[in-house]
């Protein structure tokens, strides 16, 4: 996965090493160039603040991927009632026939 | 109308008990004071006047056929985050315009069964991100004490709620300090549990790892009944913990004999407001005279925490708000050619700056190429920040700090600084990162008359240790409030009706 | 440089199968799994990813992965977590999909394809538990999602790229198949889309070691369909090849009208899924016990039941085949083989009526009313000379209508076989005198005449003749005259 095909590597390292143009298309955000520009600028100092994190020695460190270390929380395999279609249609900004209705999907 | 306001909900229980007022009457009441005051103060989303009557009156009937559930009648306002069923849940976001919950969040299904009377849903930082309140789609919320300040974010509508009389408590949640914060600004008591101690079911999630659904009330004890009726495993959330809930008020003491209290240096950090720190450390005094022994203590990898925190909150929330896309409920963008178009242009206008910057921040830390520098590391500090408290509470019952190195700021202060602005999370994201529990308690003013929260720290599951400390200081320190500044937001208000 | 079109090529193929397990409710929530429903009534906030909505495992879906993969001799993870894995797409509920990266549930395993010299081992990498997601359909200027189908637990199987030709990825895929079935894991149903697979394919000169690029063609749930597509990527990668062009990676996807692939348009950049660990959800932290005790309850895998089937009843090889091909075919045939001291003919009979029946009737095996121990009951009162076979089919047929048992069928309704010699030769005696002419035609050489009075003599009879008696006295009458 080359990044530096959206950015030169100097322009990369001068903006705080993050690619805001790619990664927001990533996210599916569309940005126009005003919000382009800024957000270069306010996010290249936050990725360049929290670079600091590199100081520390993280040998040997397990991740915390949970607060508490617990295990095996199951469900029993039963049915329970869902949602009524119709307030699920009701929030739905589209539909048709009782599907969610989008722009056509070009595969 | 004042004193029904101001009434915390131990004292409004009493009169609805004795028979000294009726529910309706504490409804009407707090109407009457959201008509006054939240013009100018912006608290509140949605006031669901006729529903909260309604319900005031089935409580009222209840209780008159002996019914006595523990917050029966009492009314509550709930921050723009949870569900509620029928009412519409924006998280003060564009995007989620249209959408009407289904389902109640667990902690609303419980205050609802407790018999508590929902009044509204209180404004909000889009998707809770924000310490100031400032990033709402809605609009303003003002600080009670002061109306050019915030109240802090990003339960700052449930605060200033709260602070001004405008609801007798409310619910908030707390990812990196949205309880305690703005519930120091605003002068009240905020309170975050032990993470998994609240389910987060119906809780619009904005980092599943910290985030936590917490009481802002009047006073501690207020806080303690709130969280005992929340609390407790639910199995519709898996991260809830199986751990017995204590009783509400157990353990609740007039002196603090007996207990050990840390100052953990890194708290107060160069720069703070000298008040702050003066407002604190009276508090810390305080504690003392009430038998506590006071040390100081080190909690060494504190100042990674701010950089810890925004690495791994926007992470998950890039993840938790992908599934805003226009596709199944709230705001779609015209005109798009294909899904992808539409995903692009819904978030583009859904979405405010501040959770933008978040997305994209979150998205980029766990890219590949990326996340074993970001994430995962994070992650790993993140263990280093937890052993820090294992060790301090192996000798200490609870640790004292500030809630924020300053009072509230002006409005408009940080909002084009965003790094700035979450540096002022020092005190809060600690408490989040580690899963322990956290307080808030009014325990002073600035020269310029803004409220001073003392932030008191536990180790997880520990509530009742920091709720005796909270409320033992409180209980000494005297009365709080009502902010000042009421009267003048009245009779502005009154003014130009 | 060699004449390309004389470059022999080979081909790598992998599998990665998607199998919908047999559980009540979706891996996440408790919506109901079962196929068929009206678009979207099977939802809730979890599985619709509303707001607020959290997830929480189905422990059965756990135990029917790690069954599945005890069946295949896989690695059962002693610790295995959760991840998210995300892509915008308008099927997915939440953009990211549940499932898991790193610490899969199994690890390993291998299935055994064909016989002897044409035994081939296809290795598996692993197999992990992942939600489904909705379904879509398209229309003209819009598509419709479905979200019925979406949180339905997935099993997913990845085999290392083993295979080497299109039969052997069918081979393998119905292999696989009936191990989920015979472990009672899914129903195989694929019209219902129980099984679906992603194909990955590439080509190679022979004799060259290094890989080709791969292309990836997905979602297929025929095995057909994967045979055809297979036939027709590698023909075309070869030609790419053949004609000095490099064969791009790309996804693909394979259709059936035009008996092609091609390459799908929005899968065009590789996908960054930004795994993470899933928050929301716990480890998974299988005690050894545990595991013990579900090996315990496994069933007798597909191999080593066919060729038991082979050497304890005596059966040959087809028919083993056969009758292992579906664990209740092969349980219906051991009760009645069970039952019985001639298997081979209760396997004829599975083989041809059983299996006859299921088709036309749609009832399951266990199902049927005819059971194991009544044709045991059939098949005794063939050898033992009481009905004949045309009887027997007769009184098959009662017995799948109506069960009950054989011999007493024969008995109300009369139908025993008459044996008795005196008997039937006096309707010999009336069938020769009611047909001279045949009977001359036989003295003349049509030996065909002494069918017919043979059928002749079973019509007098309604039936009931043993035809082997009639055929014996018939012939020795008719000889026998001759000689006179």
């Amino acid at each position: 996965m080359s990044y530096g095909e959206h950015m030169t590597e100097g322009e990369r390292a001068a903006a705080g090493g993050i690619d805001v143009a790619y990664v927001a298309h990533l996210a599916r955000l569309h940005l126009t160039d005003e919000e382009l520009h800024t957000f270069q600028g306010q996010l290249g100092d936050i990725v360049d603040y929290v670079r600091q994190l590199g100081e520390l020695d993280l040998d040997g460190i397990e991740p915390t991927s949970h607060a508490q270390p617990v295990y095996n929380v199951f469900r029993p395999d039963e049915v329970r009632e869902g949602l009524d279609r119709d307030a699920v249609m009701d929030n739905a900004p589209a539909s048709r026939a009782g599907q969610f209705s989008v722009p056509r999907i070009v595969e | 109308m004042e004193s029904i306001s101001q009434m915390t909900v131990a004292d409004a229980l009493d009169a609805l008990e004795g028979g000294a007022c009726r529910s309706e009457e504490l409804v009407d009441a707090l109407l009457r004071k959201i008509d006054a005051v939240d013009g100018v103060l912006g608290a509140y989303v949605s006031v669901d006047r006729e529903g909260a009557r309604e319900a005031a009156r089935a409580a009222d009937r209840a209780r008159a056929a002996g019914d006595r559930r523990p917050l029966l009648g009492v009314p509550i306002a709930v921050k723009d985050v949870l569900n509620v069923r029928g009412q519409p849940c924006s998280c003060a976001s564009r995007i989620l315009h249209g959408y009407v919950s289904p389902y109640d969040a667990t902690a609303v299904a419980r205050l609802r069964e407790a018999g508590a009377v929902f009044l509204g849903r209180t404004n909000m930082d889009e998707f809770a991100m924000g310490s100031t309140n400032e990033n709402s789609s809605v609009g303003l919320t003002r600080n009670p004490w002061d109306t050019d300040c915030v109240p802090g974010g990003s339960s700052g509508g449930s605060a200033a709620a709260v602070a001004a009389g405008e609801a007798l408590a409310a619910l908030g949640s707390d990812t990196g300090g949205s309880i305690r914060l703005p519930a120091s600004f605003c002068g009240c008591v905020g309170l975050k549990p032990t993470y998994g101690r609240v389910s987060r079911y119906g809780l619009v999630a904005f980092a599943s790892s910290l985030d936590q659904v917490g009481p802002l009330t009047r006073t501690v004890r207020d806080a303690a009944l709130l969280f005992a009726c929340i609390a407790g495993r639910d199995p519709l959330d898996a991260t809830s913990l199986d751990a017995p809930v204590p009783p509400a008020c157990a353990g609740l003491t007039e002196d603090l004999k007996g207990t050990t209290l840390g100052l953990p240096a890194e708290y107060f950090v160069d720069g703070m407001d000298e008040d702050v720190r003066r407002s604190v450390m009276q508090a810390v005094a305080c504690c003392q005279d009430l038998g506590a022994e006071v040390r100081e203590v080190s909690l060494p990898h504190t100042r990674y925490a701010v950089a810890t925190y925004y690495v791994i909150a926007p992470a998950e929330a890039s993840a938790n708000l992908a599934r805003f896309d226009g596709v199944r409920y709230g705001f779609r963008a015209e005109g798009a050619a294909d899904p992808i178009d539409m995903y692009g242009k819904t978030r583009a206008a859904g979405f405010g700056p501040e959770v933008k910057r978040r997305i994209i921040l979150g998205t980029y830390v766990l890219s590949s190429g990326y996340y074993d520098a970001y994430y995962l590391s994070a992650q790993k500090v993140r263990t280093l920040i937890r052993r820090d408290f294992e060790e301090v509470f192996a000798e200490c019952d609870a640790l004292l700090a500030p809630a924020c190195p300053s009072a509230a700021y002006r409005i408009g202060e940080r909002v084009d600084d965003p790094l700035r602005m979450y540096l002022g999370d020092i005190c809060t994201v600690t408490a989040n990162l580690a899963g322990i529990c956290g307080l808030s308690v009014p325990c002073g003013l600035t020269g310029s008359g803004l409220p001073v929260g003392l932030q008191i720290l536990g180790p997880a599951l520990e509530e009742p240790k920091i709720l005796r400390v909270g409320h033992a200081y409180e209980r000494a320190r005297g009365p709080f409030g009502p902010p000042p500044a009421l009267d003048g937001i009245r009779r502005k208000t009154a003014q130009t009706q | 440089m060699n004449d390309s079109d004389t470059t022999t090529y080979r081909a790598t193929i992998g599998l990665e199968v998607h199998i919908q397990l047999d559980t009540a409710s979706k891996l996440f929530c408790g919506c109901s799994t079962s196929f068929g429903a009206e678009p979207n009534t099977h939802v809730c906030p979890v599985c619709l990813g509303y707001p607020g909505a959290m997830p929480c495992l189905n422990e059965e879906a756990v135990r029917l992965t790690v069954r599945m993969g005890m069946m295949v001799g896989s690695e059962i993870s002693r610790y295995s977590k959760w991840d998210r894995k995300s892509y915008f797409y308008p099927d997915m509920p939440k953009n990211y999909q549940i499932s898991q990266y790193d610490r899969p549930l199994c690890v390993g395993g291998a299935v055994e394809l064909g016989e002897g010299a044409s035994a081939r081992t296809v290795r598996l990498v692993r197999i992990h538990l992942e939600e489904d997601v909705g379904k879509s359909m398209h229309f003209d200027t819009t598509s419709g999602v479905d979200f019925n189908r979406a949180g339905t637990p997935l099993m997913e199987v990845v085999t290392e790229p083993d295979m080497e030709s299109p039969q052997e990825a069918y081979d393998f895929l119905q292999a696989l198949k009936r191990i989920a079935s015979y472990a009672g894991v899914s129903q195989c149903n694929l019209e219902e889309g129980n099984l679906r697979c992603d194909v990955n394919c590439s080509v190679r000169p022979a004799g060259r070691e290094r890989l080709g690029t791969k292309t990836e063609i997905k979602n297929m749930n025929t095995f057909r369909g994967v045979f055809a597509a297979l036939e027709h990527e590698i023909a075309r990668q070869t030609d790419v090849l053949n004609s000095g062009a490099e064969v791009g990676q790309e996804t693909r996807r394979w259709d059936p009208d035009a008996g092609a692939t091609f390459p799908m348009r929005t899968k065009e950049e590789a996908h960054d899924y930004r795994y993470f660990p899933e928050p929301d959800l716990m480890p998974v932290v299988l005690a050894p016990e545990q595991v013990d005790a579900w090996r315990a309850t496994l069933p007798e895998a597909p191999d080593a039941r066919r060729r038991r089937l082979e050497s304890q009843y005596g059966l040959p090889a087809y028919d083993a085949g056969v009758l292992a091909g579906e664990r209740a075919l092969a349980d219906y045939f051991e009760a009645a083989a069970q039952a019985s001291d001639n298997p081979k003919a209760v396997s004829n009979w599975v083989m041809t009526e059983v299996l006859r029946t299921v088709a036309e009737s749609g009832c399951a095996v266990g199902e049927l009313r005819v059971t194991p121990e009544a044709l045991a009951g059939l098949v005794r009162l063939i050898d033992g000379k009481r009905i004949n076979t045309t009887t027997a089919k007769e009184v098959f047929a009662i017995l799948c209508a109506h069960g009950g048992d054989p011999a007493a069928i024969v008995e109300e309704r009369g139908l025993a076989q008459v044996s008795d010699s005196g008997a039937i030769e006096a309707l010999v005696e009336q069938a020769m005198a009611e047909h001279p002419k045949s009977v001359s035609d036989f003295r003349s050489g049509k030996s065909a005449a002494a069918k017919f009075l043979v059928g002749q003599v079973m019509r007098l009879s309604r039936g009931k003749a043993d035809p082997q008696l009639v055929a014996r006295l018939l012939d020795s009458k008719l000889s026998g005259e001759k000689e006179a």
